[in-house]
C-alpha cells in the first residue's frame, strides 16, 4: 500500500515549492495499521497565518506532529523553507496541546518559557541571564510578566496556553506550528493570542494553527487547510472556504453544517 | 553511658573504618535521591523496583559462571557486574515489550519484575546446593549487608555514586525537559530515546551500588521516598532535586551508623525506616503541600469569610432597620447561622475590635464600620458585575457573589469599580435585603 501511494505521488504530485514556508508532499501517517492521514499534499506560503480545520479525528494534530517527526510517517516528505525539518530545526517553533503536560510539575512559569532557549543552548549549558531576559520579554508579550515566578499549577487554563505561546516566542522562529492554542481559552485570551500571532506575521513569520472554531477562522486567518484524513482543500481563505468544501470536510454532521452556514454568512458580509 | 559515647563516636565518625562505610553509603543516598527524583517526575517510579528485582538472576548467574571458570565466585565486582547486565536487560525489555504487545507499563513492569525475581530465586536454590554456594552470601543481596561492608567496598560505592551524581546534575536541565514535556523536547531536536536510556543507566547504576547496603527489595524506597518527601517542601525543580539528595543522604547516614553500632540491625531496614519517618514528617509539616499547611490555609480563608459575612450582615441590618445596635436574634435570620455559631462570630468580632458589646446588644466600632463598608461595597460591585456582564438573574446573584468575593484581590476590585461606578459611592443592592428588619 505505501509503495502504491508513493508511486502515485511521483506520477501526479506537484513538486515542492522551494519558496513555501511549509510544503508537504504525499504524506501518509498510520497508527498501527489504521491510516489517519492519506496522501497529504499542501503548501503554506511564507508570511501568513494559516488554519488547519476539520472535524474531530480528522488528523489535524497528527499532521503537525508528523511534520516535526514526532510521529513516524508511512511515506511522504515534508520541507520547511525548502529543507527537511532537521536542517532548519532552529527556525521552527512548536506549541503542543496544553493537555499533553502535567501542570503540577515542579517548575516555574519563567523556567518553562526559558525552555524555548534550550535549542540554541545545547545540552550542557544552563540558562543564564540572557536567556532569562529573553524569557521575560516573551512573557511580557503575552501579558504574564507578574506570573513569572509562580508555579505553573497556579495558572488558569488560558494563562497556561499563553505560557506555551511565550515559550515558542522565545525560540524566535520563522515558522510556528501550534496545536489548538485557542482550546478552552476565554474571549479575552483569544484576542490576546491572535494579536501576538498578527505581530509575528507582521515580522514576516509564518504561523500554522490547528483551529476549531469555524466562526472565527475567516476573520483570523488568510490561508486555510480543510482536512479530513485527506486534504479536502488548501489555499487562500476567500477562494477555499466554500460551502462545497465545508460539506466535503464535515460530511453530513448537522450541527457542524450549521456552523459552516454561520461561517459562510460572515464571509459574505462586506468587511 | 559507655553506649552513648560509642553511639556518638559512630554518628560523628570517630572510627576510621566506620567513617568510610557511612560516608560511602551517604554518597549513595545523595545519588539515589537525585536520580530517583527524575524517575518519579518521569512517572517511572517502578522502573527501579523492576530493575532491582530482575538483578537477582544476574548476581546468581555471575556466581555460577565464576565458579565454573574456577574462581571462588566471591568476587564482589563480578557479582555486581552480573547484576548490572541483568538490570540493563530488564530495563531494555520494558520498552520492547511495550511496543510489541501494546500492554501498559505497569503490567509490563509486573511481568518483568516477577519473572526476573522468580528466575533468580530458582537459580539461588541451585547455586546454594553447590559446594561453596552457601558461603558466597548471595542471599545477602536480597536484604543488603552493609554491616559486612569493608572499606574497599565503601570506597567503590562512594566513587560510583559520586560519578553518577555528577552526570545526573550536569544533565538535570535536559532531564527536566524530558520529564515535563517530551514532545517539545523532540521538537527542538532532543533525542527522547537517548535521554531515557541515560536515565535508565543512571537508575541501574544506583541500584547496583545500592544492592550491597540496602538490598534489592528495599532499594526502590531509596529511589522514590526522598523525591516524594521533597515535593512537600518545594515547587521548584532544582530545590526538589537538592532536597531529595539531602534526605537520601541523611537516611543513609543514620542507617549505616546504627547498623555499625548494632550489627544485628540490617542497614537497609534502618535506612528505609528513617526515610519513611522523614516522609511522614514532610507529609504533615511540608511548607508547600503538607497537610498542616493546607489546613491552616483553608482555616484562614474560612475565618476571613466568616468575618466578612458578619460585617455585611451588620451593615445590612443597619441599612434596613435604621438602628445601629442589634442582638443575636436580629442577625440570625439573615444567613443560615445557628445561634451558637453566630455567638462565636460575635465573640471573635469583639476580640478583633470590629464589634463592641453592651448588655447583649452589639454595635460596630469605628474600625468595624470602615471594614463593613468595604465588604458591602465589594459585594455589591461583584453582584452588579455578575448581573450586567455574566447574565445572572438578580434573584441568584447574592449567593454567586458570595462564593467569589472572598477571594477577590485588590486589583480585581479596582477593576470592578472602573467598570461599574464612576463615583465613589457604594451601589444600592440589586435585590431586596434578607432578614426581617
Amino acid at each position: 500500500m505505501p509503495s502504491k501511494t508513493a508511486a502515485e505521488g511521483i506520477l501526479r504530485g506537484p513538486e515542492h515549492d522551494p519558496t513555501a514556508a511549509l510544503s508537504i508532499h504525499d504524506l501518509t501517517v498510520a497508527y498501527d495499521r489504521r491510516p489517519v492521514l492519506w496522501d497529504v499534499d499542501l503548501d503554506v506560503p511564507p508570511g501568513c497565518l494559516a488554519a488547519i480545520v476539520g472535524p474531530n479525528g480528522a488528523g489535524k494534530s497528527t499532521l503537525i506532529k508528523a511534520c516535526l517527526d514526532l510521529l513516524p510517517r508511512v511515506s511522504g516528505d515534508v520541507r520547511m523553507f525548502g529543507s527537511p525539518w532537521r536542517q532548519v530545526r532552529s527556525r521552527v517553533a512548536y506549541v503542543p496541546q496544553r493537555e499533553t503536560v502535567d501542570w503540577d510539575f515542579p517548575v516555574s512559569v519563567l523556567d518553562v518559557v526559558a525552555m524555548g532557549t534550550y535549542g540554541r543552548l545545547g545540552w550542557l549549558r544552563w540558562v543564564g541571564k540572557t536567556q532569562k531576559q529573553a524569557a521575560m520579554s516573551a512573557l511580557e508579550r503575552v501579558g504574564l510578566t507578574e506570573y513569572a515566578h509562580r508555579q505553573i499549577s497556579q495558572l488558569s487554563g488560558g494563562q497556561q496556553q499563553r505560557v506555551f505561546l511565550a515559550r515558542a516566542l522565545v525560540q524566535d522562529a520563522d515558522l510556528y506550528l501550534m496545536d489548538e492554542p485557542f482550546a478552552s481559552v476565554d474571549a479575552a485570551t483569544e484576542q490576546a493570542i491572535i494579536e501576538v500571532l498578527r505581530t509575528l506575521r507582521g515580522d514576516g513569520a509564518t504561523v500554522v494553527v490547528v483551529h476549531h472554531d469555524l466562526q472565527t477562522v475567516a476573520e483570523y486567518f488568510e490561508h486555510i487547510i480543510l482536512l479530513n484524513m485527506r486534504v479536502v482543500a488548501s489555499g487562500p481563505m476567500d477562494s477555499t472556504l466554500t460551502a462545497e468544501h465545508l460539506r466535503a470536510t464535515y460530511g453530513g454532521r448537522l450541527t457542524l453544517l450549521e456552523q459552516a452556514a454561520t461561517a459562510l454568512g460572515r464571509l459574505s458580509q462586506p468587511k | 553511658m559507655q553506649q552513648v559515647t560509642s553511639m556518638l563516636d559512630i554518628l560523628l565518625l570517630g572510627d576510621w573504618n566506620t567513617r568510610i562505610v557511612v560516608f560511602g553509603t551517604a554518597m549513595l543516598g545523595v545519588a539515589a535521591g537525585v536520580v530517583g527524583t527524575f524517575l518519579v517526575l518521569r512517572k517511572r517510579s517502578l522502573l527501579g523496583d523492576t530493575v532491582s528485582h530482575a538483578m537477582l538472576p544476574g548476581v546468581v548467574g555471575a556466581f555460577l559462571v565464576m565458579q565454573a571458570f574456577g574462581g571462588g565466585g566471591k568476587s564482589l565486582a563480578g557479582l555486581l557486574l552480573g547484576a548490572a547486565v541483568a538490570g540493563v536487560l530488564a530495563a531494555w525489555a520494558i520498552p520492547v515489550l511495550r511496543r510489541s504487545t501494546g500492554l501498559k507499563d505497569d503490567a509490563i513492569m509486573g511481568i518483568v519484575l516477577g519473572g526476573g525475581f522468580g528466575l533468580g530465586i530458582a537459580m539461588l536454590g541451585v547455586a546454594q546446593a553447590l559446594p561453596g554456594g552457601n558461603q558466597a552470601g548471595l542471599e545477602s543481596f536480597i536484604y543488603g549487608r552493609a554491616a559486612s561492608m569493608v572499606r574497599s567496598d565503601a570506597i567503590g560505592i562512594g566513587i560510583t555514586a559520586a560519578v553518577t551524581l555528577l552526570i545526573a546534575s550536569t544533565m538535570a536541565k535536559e532531564f527536566r525537559l524530558l520529564c515535563f514535556d517530551e514532545s517539545f523536547g523532540r521538537a527542538i531536536g532532543r533525542r527522547e530515546g537517548l535521554l531515557d536510556l541515560g536515565l535508565m543507566l543512571l537508575a541501574v547504576t544506583v541500584t547496583v551500588v545500592g544492592l550491597q547496603s540496602v538490598g534489592l527489595i528495599l532499594v526502590i524506597a531509596l529511589l522514590i521516598i526522598p523525591a516524594s518527601a521533597a515535593r512537600f517542601w518545594t515547587d521548584e525543580f532544582v530545590r526538589m532535586v537538592t532536597l531529595a539528595g539531602v534526605i537520601g543522604a541523611v537516611a543513609c547516614w543514620i542507617g549505616a551508623s546504627v547498623s555499625a553500632m548494632a550489627p544485628k540491625l540490617p542497614a537497609g531496614s534502618i535506612i528505609v525506616l528513617t526515610l519513611a519517618t522523614l516522609f511522614a514528617f514532610s507529609m504533615v509539616f511540608g511548607t508547600r503541600q503538607g497537610a498542616l499547611c493546607r489546613i491552616v490555609r483553608s482555616a484562614g480563608l474560612r475565618r476571613r469569610t466568616d468575618r466578612q459575612h458578619l460585617l455585611r450582615a451588620a451593615a445590612e441590618w443597619m441599612e434596613t432597620s435604621g438602628v445601629d445596635r442589634w442582638t443575636i436574634a436580629n442577625l440570625a435570620p439573615m444567613r443560615s447561622w445557628s445561634r451558637g455559631r453566630l455567638r462565636l462570630l460575635h465573640r471573635r468580632g469583639v476580640r478583633s475590635g470590629d464589634v463592641a458589646v453592651t448588655d447583649d446588644r452589639f454595635m460596630l466600632t469605628k474600625a468595624g464600620r470602615l471594614a463593613a463598608d468595604r465588604v458591602v461595597r465589594n459585594h455589591r460591585l461583584w453582584e452588579l458585575f455578575l448581573i450586567r456582564h455574566a447574565d445572572i438573574a438578580a434573584s441568584h446573584v447574592d449567593r454567586d457573589a458570595d462564593l467569589v468575593e472572598h477571594v477577590l484581590g485588590e486589583e480585581a476590585v479596582v477593576e470592578l469599580e472602573q467598570v461599574l461606578t464612576r463615583g465613589d459611592a457604594t451601589p444600592q443592592s440589586p435585590h431586596p435585603l434578607g432578614g426581617d428588619p
